[in-house]
């Protein structure tokens, strides 16, 4: 059974949430990524809440929620795109400066033109020197670094096609490729699986895993569906109505949980191994309350006890508005 | 010799005229072809065509002021880059509409200066040698400034090479990478026009618009890596101005007027036929290779 | 102004306004701003071939202006859109220098084909122009819905079964036919600014496309108006008026759209809002 450390403090929810079937060393080494209460407003509109989340090395999170959930700024914020309003994002214990080089970019899908002069290894070594002015000037050492990162992401045999001219899930290797390169510290991809089949989707999924456990890698997976991540993520952070909940599948993929952190009643069922949210009737909950609860939520596991607090009602309690 | 002399008109490498053409027109050529794969591969072909017109209203203001014509130019095309950079609209969409507006704009421009120019100093003719220009008339003098400025561009251009090679890629991945994207549009759309601006001052806005696009469409059609791309591009709109300056100075005899064709005429006739064999080619070698698979059944 | 030789010019420019905000509307809406430029341009070169045979100027601006349309839209299947339309543009232009050397004497009525020109209707032409004009507005009425489905969402339209390379043609040579109205007033090279600047003004104003639309004609109706006042009393080119009217209409279109924008009241999250 999961043990958890239900401290109250205010950050906490995130990083300490952990079972003790977990690999200790995850617990002891510091995280690559911190978010810290990340709050952004743009145009007038409150798009980020309060997002505290970490991730250590070797982790594979899941970054889920539907469009407009939040997903996608939260990515560019991290990628230092996007300055929050409010909150501190640190990168290996740094904050966040625009031309760090330890994070790695799989954006979702680029639209290449069939007559884009590229080839996929070319594109791979722009992901070493890409940034840097001048001509790219051949060596050895390039190559061989080009060729074995190819190889890693078993993208051989298109090595020298036209990127244009690639499949999605050919494509996508080799920006996997790209961004793994310059050996960053953290990986983003903006939902990998989007396009693909379901074969593809497998096989990228395995591929993540590897490379995660491989390269000692931090992972951030956005996807709409936790059910074709979840074989492989370690986390899970949940992103309804720009708040989060974070935690490990098993403590966020509940009822309660989730039910908090749309603000609505909503099931979640577990198939098969699969795990689907349905949205159910029933009342909503009320915004005050919701701030208090979202801080605590990834310490609450299903069937165990809320903690005990003035400022936490009871489920029954929750009045409808 | 009589064959020889057909192909080749007499005095053809005497003509001091001509070796500025062939100087002055290709080393143009050369510097568009290069500049123009980035402009092609970043949709900006409109910009690029724009930028000839704009130019000319340089050409026009600098007419009216008694001033050197590059200066002209070169000078208009730069503040149209900035203006089109200050709009700084991200959407295709909007962009293909700023473009349009800044153009627009100067070619209203420059029909006033042309208009005033008319009036003030009898130049009726200024609108077809601004606008069209004539590789054949470029004074000595001008050769070896547009061979300067244009190697700065060249050179720049090969030292902006890879961040902007991953920006056209994308701009989201160039942006993770930690390209400063939004500044590299914006040095690339001012090396773009003073590239633009050094050919229409050379060869006319209307072929500094096919030496732009035409050897480098044609080059993409063709190349797969960067490099070559820009050596084909390079390569194509040589030849085509180096024949082009030979059919025009053939053509001295042909009718109807039996005052030769226009260069221009020439030269984008021939970017046009090699763009259409190299598309025709790969139209025809792609049916080749699809031929061979059998056909799937669905 | 208001003589009895300059009502050609009222009228014709009337109708080219007219035409002008209609078709700019979906010239706009389709990101066609360069095809609209490079239409005009190889009108120029059709006049200049039908003065050196003799033939209708008109007529000759009409052929090459659709020339040009289907040029650019046979060439832009089999690549890149703004390639196919530099590579057009060029092409007509060349063709058009080429006519252009081999007459002498042809200087000053570029001019005017080029800018435009107060007195530049004879009464003879503002039949047919009149006559263009009903057609590509008829056109455009006809090809309304799927001229918004493929310029909007061009997947849906495909799928709906219009086929999308027929309705780029058809607006192509709608342009064509528009462009012929409008050269002899307001020149090849500044029809292309009537087509655009008025229509993206009116868009930033509402999105409402018949709105849009009628907001478009009576900006452009303003524009060449005023062009033409101001041009028959300072005798400088209408071109360059209609340019910078234009130019104008935009800029107070963009400003109107950044103001409207923040005058949105901030919005805090909350939960059960998409």
């Amino acid at each position: 059974m999961a043990e958890l450390s239900a401290r109250s403090s205010v950050h906490t929810g995130s990083v300490e949430a952990r079972s003790s079937d977990e690999a200790q060393p995850a617990q002891a080494r510091p995280p690559v990524l911190e978010l810290d209460g990340v709050g952004v407003w743009l145009s007038g509109r409150e798009i980020l809440h309060d997002v505290t989340f970490a991730l250590a090395p070797g982790q594979l999170a899941g970054l889920i929620g539907s469009n407009g959930a939040g997903k996608t700024t939260i990515f560019r914020i991290i990628l230092g795109l996007l300055t929050p309003t409010s909150g501190r994002v640190l990168v290996g214990g740094h904050p966040r400066p625009r031309r760090n080089r330890s994070v790695g970019y799989v954006p979702q899908k680029i639209a290449l033109d069939p007559d884009m002069p590229l080839r996929s290894r070319d594109l791979v070594a722009l992901g070493l020197d890409g940034h840097r002015f001048g001509v790219p000037m051949p060596s050895r050492r390039r190559r061989q670094l080009v060729d074995d990162m190819l190889d890693a992401v078993d993208a051989t045999r298109f090595a020298d096609a036209r990127v244009g001219t690639l499949s999605g899930g050919e494509q996508q290797r080799v920006l996997i490729a790209h961004a793994l390169i310059s050996r960053p510290r953290l990986l983003l991809l903006d939902e990998p699986l989007a396009n693909l089949d379901l074969r593809s989707e497998h096989e990228v999924v395995d591929l993540l895993a590897r490379i995660a456990k491989e390269q000692d890698l931090a992972v951030l997976i956005s996807a709409h569906d936790l059910s074709p991540v979840l074989p492989v993520v370690d986390r899970v952070v949940y992103v309804a109505h720009g708040r989060v909940a974070t935690g490990t599948t098993d403590e966020v993929a509940t009822t309660e949980v989730l039910s908090r952190l749309y603000g609505h009643h909503v099931d979640v069922i577990r198939l098969h191994g699969r795990i689907l949210v349905v949205a159910g009737h029933g009342e909503s909950v009320d915004p005050t309350l919701l701030a208090q609860l979202s801080r605590s939520v990834a310490t609450v596991a299903a069937g165990d006890d809320i903690p005990a607090g003035d400022d936490i009602p009871a489920a029954g309690d929750i009045p409808a508005v | 010799m009589g064959l020889w002399s057909h192909i080749v008109a007499p005095g053809f490498f005497q003509s001091s005229a001509v070796h500025n053409a062939l100087l002055a027109g290709g080393v143009v050529a050369v510097v568009s072809g290069v500049v123009g794969v980035f402009t092609v591969l970043r949709g900006q072909s409109f910009a690029g065509h724009s930028f000839g017109d704009i130019s000319a209203t340089g050409g026009s203001a600098a007419v009216l002021l008694s001033i050197n014509p590059l200066v002209g130019f070169i000078g208009m095309g730069v503040v149209a880059a900035g203006c089109m950079e200050a709009i700084g609209v991200r959407r295709a969409r909007g962009r293909d509409v700023a473009t349009g507006i800044v153009l627009g704009a100067a070619l209203g421009l420059s029909a006033l200066f042309l208009y005033l120019s008319s009036t003030v100093n009898s130049t009726t003719g200024a609108a077809t040698t601004v606008l069209f220009g004539s590789l054949f008339t470029i004074t000595t003098a001008t050769v070896p400034v547009v061979v300067a400025c244009s190697a700065g561009v060249l050179v720049v251009t090969l030292l902006l090479y890879r961040p902007l090679l991953l920006s056209s890629v994308g701009d989201d991945i160039a942006a993770a990478r930690g390209v400063p994207v939004r500044m590299t549009g914006a040095v690339f759309l001012v090396l773009m026009s003073v590239a633009v601006a050094l050919s229409a001052v050379t060869v006319g806005a209307i072929l500094s618009t096919a030496l732009l696009i035409g050897p480098a469409a044609t080059a993409l059609r063709m190349a797969k890596r960067p490099g070559t791309a820009m050596l084909v591009a390079a390569v194509t709109g040589l030849v085509a101005v180096w024949i082009g300056c030979l059919l025009a100075y053939d053509s001295y005899s042909w009718p109807p007027a039996h005052h030769g064709w226009p260069v221009s005429f020439f030269i984008v006739a021939l970017v046009f036929v090699i763009y259409l064999a190299v598309d025709a080619g790969r139209w025809w070698h792609s049916r080749r290779l699809n031929a061979h698979h059998a056909p799937v059944e669905s | 102004m208001f003589d009895a030789f300059m009502v050609n010019t009222w009228i014709a420019a009337t109708i080219v306004a007219v035409v002008a905000g209609v078709v700019g509307f979906f010239v706009v809406l389709r990101g066609s701003s360069f095809a609209a430029h490079a239409i005009p341009n190889s009108a120029f070169a059709g006049a200049a071939g039908a003065s050196l045979i003799g033939a209708s100027t008109i007529g000759g601006l009409l052929a090459f202006a659709v020339a040009g349309a289907l040029g650019i839209g046979w060439l832009g299947r089999r690549g890149r859109h703004d390639v196919a339309t530099a590579l057009a543009v060029v092409v007509m232009l060349a063709l058009g220098s080429l006519f252009l050397s081999f007459s002498t004497q042809y200087a000053p009525e570029t001019f005017s084909l080029l800018f435009g020109e107060v007195l530049g209707v004879s009464s003879s032409e503002l039949g047919p122009t009149a006559g263009l004009g009903l057609l590509a507005v008829v056109a455009i009425a006809v090809c309304y819905r799927p001229l918004l489905l493929t310029s909007v969402m061009p997947d849906l339209a495909e799928a709906r079964g219009t086929r999308s390379y027929r309705i780029e043609m058809a607006f192509l040579v709608i342009v064509a036919v528009a462009t012929s109205t409008a050269v002899p007033v307001v020149g090849a090279l500044l029809m292309f600014s009537l087509m655009i600047g008025p229509p993206a003004a009116a868009r930033s104003f509402t999105a409402n496309p018949p709105v849009a639309i009628l907001l478009a004609v009576c900006f452009a109706l303003v524009t060449v108006w005023t062009a033409i006042a101001v041009s028959y009393v300072t005798n400088w080119p209408i071109g360059f008026f209609v340019g910078a009217l234009g130019a104008v209409f935009y800029v107070v279109g963009r400003v109107y759209a950044g103001w409207h924008s923040h005058r949105i009241a901030p919005t805090p999250l909350q939960p059960g809002l998409a």
